[in-house]
């Protein structure tokens, strides 16, 4: 199996009520070093084994594309993690 | 002429505007299941407002796989009228069928009150029965309300007059002040405020009457033209 964590963040000319209301919390309980909240998604996704380096890039592009970001208002990046194999 | 409500999991308006498009303007309207896969014999299409499948990932992200929505996207292109309302506006993003994205509110609270709105473009098939500059009163109740598109797309909605509703106290962080956009061809309007919760002045407006009866007039104007 491998595994494959999904990181889906706001573009900078997004507004993120969510991550700034996080950012005032911490504020209020006093870590006033914190400068900036980001606030996105994670997704790990697990996949059968047997497809090429490029053909699975190729599959959680479209898969990222297609459904886990909305490219009006969202970037993504990916990483592949190491197999269960090879561990 | 006859309606077609799209139910997903998660809809939560499909029975106000069955009794809209039932007991107020009277016209034949039927409940779709999501699951269904065409839309023949139907004049126009309603997507309600809710939270299809709880707004997981995305409002509408979901939703907008469903196994109807091929035909919904054939039934927009051949120019019939489309009106998505509040979460079948966030389906109309997601699927394509509209421009820009629906985020969540400035505030990041679910605002729930009665909004003035300015028709911004009284020529359009939904908007046909209002004024250019008429205010009118439409509930809103929405977490992400919050249209956003890019410069570019913005500049394209004012060229093509694609804005239809406007809010006059921006209560969301709209781009533009927009609660209602159409597409290009200008037959697919999606907008945030709830004009079936307000047919009735009772319920506190009826100015919401003036969408469903401007589509029905249109519908009707156009089998005129086609058999005439």
């Amino acid at each position: 199996m491998t595994l494959v964590k999904v990181y889906v963040t706001y573009k900078r000319s997004i507004l993120n009520p969510e991550a700034q209301a996080v950012h005032s919390a911490l504020t209020r309980l006093g870590y006033n070093d914190i400068n900036d909240v980001k606030l996105g998604k994670y997704f790990e996704l697990t996949v059968a084994d047997g497809k090429s380096k490029a053909d699975l890039d190729q599959e959680i592009n479209e898969i990222c594309d297609k459904l886990l970001a909305n490219y009006n208002m969202e970037n993504y990046h990916y990483e592949i993690a190491e197999t269960e194999a090879a561990q | 002429m006859k309606f077609a409500i799209l139910a997903f999991p998660g809809s939560n308006c499909e029975m106000d505007l069955y009794y809209a498009i039932q007991d107020i303007i009277k016209e034949d309207v039927e409940l779709v299941s999501y699951k269904e896969s065409s839309l023949t014999g139907f004049d126009a299409v309603l997507i309600p407002g809710g939270f299809s499948y709880g707004d997981y990932l995305r409002s509408g992200a979901i939703a907008r796989f469903s196994p109807i929505v091929p035909a919904l996207q054939k039934f927009a292109k051949s120019g019939k009228p489309v009106l998505g309302i509040c979460n079948g506006f966030q389906i109309l993003t997601e699927a394509g069928l509209l421009p820009g994205s629906l985020q969540k509110n400035v505030s990041a609270k679910f605002i729930c009150k009665t909004e003035p709105l300015v028709v911004n473009n009284a020529d359009s098939v939904f908007s046909s029965q209002f004024n250019a500059g008429q205010v009118i009163h439409l509930p809103i109740a929405h977490g992400d309300g919050n249209y956003y598109c890019d410069q570019e797309t913005l500049r394209d909605l004012v060229a093509n007059n694609q804005i239809v509703f406007r809010y006059q106290n921006n209560p969301n962080g709209s781009v533009a002040n927009i609660a209602g956009i159409t597409n290009r061809a200008g037959n697919v309007l999606g907008m945030m405020p709830h004009p079936e919760r307000a047919v009735e002045t009772v319920l506190g407006s009826s100015d919401g009457i003036g969408i469903f009866q401007s589509i029905v007039n249109n519908v009707a104007n156009r089998e005129v033209v086609a058999h005439g």
